[in-house]
């Protein structure tokens, strides 16, 4: 036996007060505490002993072994916290900024879009377009609404001159008032060519769709959405603009019903705009279904309440929607005898400005950086 | 349309609340879109009757007026010039809330002495009460209003303000309101039977009638009342008309007003004495033919307009205005009642021709029902007698060229539940129609409905559908979703292209913009640098708003560059853009083809200076980086062949080829386009069709196995003539088998390499998949490479 615990306790302390570093800590610790190291060794060798002598100097060990062990375990922390302060000293500024990379953006709308579409798709709904300029029949005439309807005076229109670019040809269109020419005398002014338009409503796709059954080009059911451009002849202010983005929406099968309409659309507003949003449904007016609806949403703002942005009614209007009319199923060649369908619409525009705050529906189309950046 | 709700409270029981029954119409397609209450803040305004007036001592311009309020007595100082001994007025107390005429606020008036004088109270003008502008006198009340009632219970109103959905020609009116409120609420209608003396001779003989155009008038009726005297309406129907946005003119105009409110039928009144040869007629108007309407502005007619003439001459613009040779004044003393029944597309044409959309004419033109006719032209009538003191004519002269049975129509719960996915019993759809005036009669398990006359909307059985629908309430029918169409069509690939592509652009650091698709010939002119610009064509808008938006856009250039320059005056760094829009070009006798158009512009660097250093201004080489990088992520690999595009600097630029097929161009902007827009600094565009992309967008792709032996690199520096093109070298040395990839990483002219000639130093990665390849393998491709570079190209190996 070379040495008492305790001498060896007082030796490895004083040793252990001039370590510095882990490595130095390593070599300590193998020294007294390794698998062979000193105190080990004195352990090991209880076993040699008598009983009596081996129960006090294992118990006079054994406390030696835990007071190192402590003195091991704080000396391991005190270099840890040396080695942080170290490392910061010769390190660098995590602070400053990182190398620049360039970050697009999508437009707001196209956003919007995105996400409107997704919700209908993950519905089941199929994405389609139409086209922008488009014949006068598929905008009003095979949605109901004849030359000399009332609706058309609520959606002015920009009409399309037939020929390319001819100032003359058209001059003549051109005379009196928007609306004042009705489109029956337009007939004549064209010699008799279709009148073509820049389309006011996607409900124009809609009317297409229909149309492509009959066509033979499309197979029932339908579950389409259409979003695109549509535009109207009007004066331009914070909230009107003479191009906007609509979304519109038909479902054509057997056994569809306006309880159908009623759940697509109240699931559509409560993944878009949250499930705690009220829904309601009321009577409205428009030529291509029937019975038609207005969909509106509780207002964000006043929820429910009244307030300046909801005009003091609590709802916003968000959506027309309704029955498909069964002379618009008919004159696209489905039998509204066998098939029922929905349709519905609503601004892409509007829904962003709902969604986002936005005051003027003019910076949607004017590229600017700082308002685009924000999206 | 504003609707009194006492007016309403005549024809139908109302027991709810005004905010309540808005709702209930609001819910049943009727849109309460504001309120009105009138006498809300009349708390202490009663009706009183002036006793004596007595002048006030110190003052000429007031008097003290000592009013009667049934119970007591009191006396007022008041400055109003219209006061009479007898007449009923109305008195607020102190403490009433009136409106100041001066201020326009609510203000509570508070006992006052006025020059000395004592004031309890006041008489208030039609302007302190919030009745009218009015404040010349004070209001007085009809010899008939209850002494010491409350004004509020006398006068008092709420307004609704209803839009009225087009394909309700009868609802604009009290009447049409009262039938949906009666309907909604469950309460009882009230319209009397219209009954009045005709104490005057037969009108037949008296009134010659004809309809020339009964296509385009399918009902004409008309009353005779003689004896009538020009005045003042009554005060209460004045009020009304007030109340309801119109302004009294005479008792004849207001009554015709008045029962057009109340019915929903316009009606005209002629000055019968100056209708000449006593006779009506109903024709087409003559080419050339003009009238003086009432507004004494003089309207040149055409065929396809409608007329009401006499003999000699037009009187009317059927439908939608009178005319002055015929119109009512101080010395007419037998009226000429007209209701009639006009053809809606033509009174809206004529309407919009004439640029006269009148009350009458937006009425007309949704489609009155004939069947309304009399029963207006029978209550005008019966107050013309009973209000202008005149004598009706016996009878009612009419012509009913359009009459028309309508067949009622078959309605079974089924075809109801069918629509609505509701589950209603016959007996709910019976009722709900019933209590809209519909006729139901059940044969077995279904209704056959006659439709009342005034309701002109109801044509097939989804119409009734609807009303039933309305009745019962939206809200009552259940939610289901649609179920999903098992055989779901593919989604349409240029949607989905465009997505990827704009997705790929803003990872590239491009920010999307949405454009105005109009633009303007001198715009699209600017886009060319060319001496005379090619004749672009164009799609002109017939009725363009101003000459900067006259022309569908065949690009999308204008419109970046446009963006760019507006930015630039904020932005000091890189400005880069694209958009994802259509361009449209014209086709003979068709719809123009409408091509999805991507269109980006890359100004100044991608990056903001930092503490990194500055960005680096784009190249033509970061340019076709760029659309190297979204091709790629699209599966394609174009080639790119000179170009000559008249927006883009010759030597800069180049066209994107797929198989042959140009499907884009990119390059530097040409300084004259760029100086036209206003643009101080280089920028670069590329331009990609995306159905000419489409067809070469990689579908389904296909894994290959990951090579699992290693790959040998070779760095080979070449020396050739400068103008030799590099991609005739790198198509040459990926012709042979086991080359898996070359990069170019080095291009040097100068120093050791001769005049004339350029050193292209590339990486060529050779890879086989069958085994690991060897040198002398390698050596061997290696060696053919360079003998056909240098047999075909002329390239040796740098020394």
């Amino acid at each position: 036996m070379s040495e008492q615990p305790e001498q060896l306790k007082i030796k490895a302390l004083q040793e252990l007060e001039g370590v510095t570093s882990a490595d130095k800590l390593e070599q300590w610790r193998v020294r007294y505490l390794g698998r062979k190291g000193e105190l080990t060794l004195i352990l090991r060798s209880l076993a040699e002993l008598p009983p009596d002598e081996r129960k006090t100097l294992g118990a006079r060990a054994n406390q030696t072994k835990v007071s190192l062990e402590e003195a091991l375990k704080q000396k391991e922390q005190v270099i840890k916290e040396a080695q942080l302060v170290a490392a910061k000293k010769g390190g660098i500024d995590i602070t400053l900024p990182g190398r620049p990379l360039p970050a697009g953006r999508l437009h707001p709308i196209t956003q919007t879009l995105h996400e409107i579409c997704d919700i209908f798709s993950a519905m089941g709904f199929q994405v389609v377009e139409g086209p922008e300029a488009e014949w006068d029949y598929y905008n009003f005439e095979a949605l109901n609404i004849p030359p000399e309807h009332p609706a058309r005076d609520t959606q002015s229109t920009f009409w399309i001159a037939h020929g390319t670019g001819n100032r003359e040809k058209s001059a003549s269109v051109n005379t009196g008032t928007i609306g004042a020419v009705s489109p029956s005398v337009r007939y004549e002014m064209e010699g008799g060519e279709k009148p073509m338009l820049l389309r006011t409503q996607t409900t124009s796709v809609t009317a297409r769709t229909i149309a492509e059954v009959g066509e033979g080009k499309r197979q029932l059911p339908i579950m389409v959405v259409e979003p695109g451009k549509v535009y109207r002849y009007e004066a331009t202010d914070a909230t009107h603009g003479w191009m906007l983005y609509q979304i519109d929406g038909l479902v054509v099968d057997k056994h569809i019903t306006m309880a159908d309409l009623k759940g697509a659309l109240y699931e559509f507003v409560h993944r878009y705009f949250g499930a705690d949003r009220k829904v309601r449904f009321r009577a409205d007016y428009f030529p291509f279904v029937e019975p038609g609806v207005e969909v509106a949403i509780e207002c964000a703002i006043c929820r429910g309440d009244g307030c300046r942005l909801c005009g003091d009614s609590g709802w916003i209007e968000i959506a027309g929607a309704g029955m498909t009319h069964p002379d618009v199923l008919r004159r696209g060649g489905i039998d509204p005898d066998v098939y029922t369908s929905f349709a519905f619409g609503m601004g892409a525009d509007r829904t962003v400005m709902l969604r986002y705050g936005v005051d003027d529906i003019r910076l949607f189309y004017g590229s600017d950086l700082r308002f685009l950046r924000q999206f | 349309m504003k609707i009194s709700l006492k007016w309403l409270k005549e024809y139908v029981d109302i027991a709810l609340p005004a905010e309540e029954l808005a709702h209930k119409l609001t819910m049943a397609g009727f849109e309460v879109e504001g309120m009105r209450v009138i006498g809300g803040g009349w708390d202490n305004v009663v009706i009183g009757k002036i006793l004596a007036i007595n002048p006030h001592p110190n003052a000429d311009r007031l008097t003290l007026p000592t009013i009667d309020l049934g119970t007591e007595q009191v006396t007022v100082v008041c400055g109003a010039p219209n006061l009479k001994v007898g007449v009923k007025v109305s008195y607020a107390r102190v403490g009433a809330q009136l409106i100041d005429a001066h201020t326009g606020q609510v203000a509570t008036l508070k006992a006052a002495k006025i020059r000395g004088i004592a004031s309890n109270g006041m008489l208030c003008s039609e302007r302190e009460l919030g009745i009218s502008d009015s404040h010349t006198g004070i209001l007085t009340l009809p010899d008939d209003a209850p002494l010491g009632m409350p004004l509020a219970d006398y006068m008092g109103d709420v307004i609704l303000d209803v839009t009225i959905t087009p394909n309700r020609p009868d609802c604009p009116s009290v009447i049409g309101i009262a039938r949906e409120v009666a309907a909604l609420t469950g309460q009882s209608l009230h319209i009397p039977e219209i009954s009045y003396q005709e104490a005057g001779p037969s009108i037949e003989g008296q009134v010659g009638l004809a309809i020339r155009a009964p296509d385009l008038c399918p009902r004409y009726c008309a009353s005779l009342v003689t004896g009538v005297k020009l005045a003042e309406s009554p005060v209460w129907m004045q009020h009304r008309l007030q109340d309801c946005g119109m302004r009294p003119i005479n008792n004849i105009v207001d009554i015709t007003n008045y029962v057009m409110l109340e019915y929903g039928q316009p009606l005209h009144s002629f000055d019968f004495e100056r209708i000449r040869g006593k006779k009506i007629i109903v024709r087409r108007a003559n080419h050339g033919e003009v009238l003086i309407t009432l507004d004494g502005v003089e309207r040149k007619l055409s065929p396809d307009m409608l007329v009401i003439a006499d003999e000699d001459r037009a009187v009317a613009v059927a439908g939608v205005m009178g005319g002055a040779n015929t119109e009512v004044t101080g010395s007419t003393t037998t009226i000429l009642l007209e209701a009639a029944s006009f053809n809606p597309a033509s009174i809206h044409y004529t309407g919009r021709t004439l640029g006269l959309p009148s009350e009458a004419c937006t009425r007309f033109e949704r489609g009155i029902s004939a069947g309304m006719t009399m029963p207006a032209l029978k209550r005008a009538t019966q107050l013309l007698v009973e209000l202008c003191g005149g004598v009706a004519a016996r009878g009612i002269e009419e012509a009913y060229p359009g009459k028309t049975e309508r067949a009622p129509l078959s309605l079974s719960a089924g075809d109801v539940n069918r629509i609505l996915g509701s589950d209603f019993s016959l007996e709910q759809i019976n009722n709900a129609l019933t209590s809209l005036g519909f006729e139901c009669k059940r044969i077995d398990s279904s209704l056959l409905v006659a439709t009342p006359y005034w309701r002109s909307d109801i044509r097939l059985t989804v119409d009734l559908i609807e009303e039933v629908a309305r009745v019962i309430g939206y809200d009552q029918i259940p939610m289901t979703m649609p179920v999903q169409p098992l055989n779901k069509p593919a989604p349409t690939p240029i949607i989905g292209l465009k997505r990827n592509v704009s997705q790929i652009l803003t990872g590239l650091g491009f920010q999307e913009i949405i454009t105005y698709s109009l633009t303007s010939l001198e715009t699209m002119n600017n886009l060319s640098a060319a001496a005379q610009p090619a004749e672009p064509s164009l799609l002109r808008l017939a009725n363009p708003m101003t000459s900067e938006q006259e022309y569908l856009r065949p690009s999308l250039r204008a419109s970046l560059l446009a963006a760019v320059a507006a930015n630039r005056r904020h932005e000091d760094s890189g400005i880069w853009l694209f958009e994802l829009g259509k361009v449209y070009l014209p086709r003979n006798n068709n719809l123009p083809d409408e091509r999805e158009t991507l269109c980006a512009i890359m100004s100044g660097p991608a990056v903001e200076k930092s503490w990194h250093g500055e960005g680096r201004a784009p190249d033509f080489f970061e340019a076709k980086g760029v659309v190297e990088s979204l091709l790629c992520r699209l599966g394609i690999t174009a080639s790119y062949e000179p170009a000559s595009d008249e927006s883009l600097n010759s030597a800069e630029q180049a066209a994107i080829v797929m198989d042959g097929a140009r499907v884009g161009v990119l390059g530097k902007l040409h300084p004259d386009v760029l100086e036209r827009f206003e643009i101080t600094e280089s920028a670069y565009l590329f331009e990609i069709d995306l159905p000419a992309l489409l067809r070469f967008v990689v579908g389904d792709k296909l894994y290959r196995q990951i090579p699992r032996f290693p790959a040998v690199v070779r760095d080979v520096a070449l020396v050739i003539d400068a103008d030799v093109a590099h991609q005739r070298l790198v198509d040459i040395i990926k012709s042979f088998p086991l080359v898996e990839k070359v990069v170019l990483f080095d291009v040097y002219s100068g120093g050791q390499v001769p005049q004339g000639k350029k050193s292209l130093a590339y990486r060529i990665t050779f890879q086989s998949r069958e085994h690991t390849l060897t040198d002398s393998e390698v050596n061997t491709v290696q060696q053919q490479i360079l003998e056909r570079l240098g047999g075909e190209l002329g390239a040796g190996l740098r020394g």
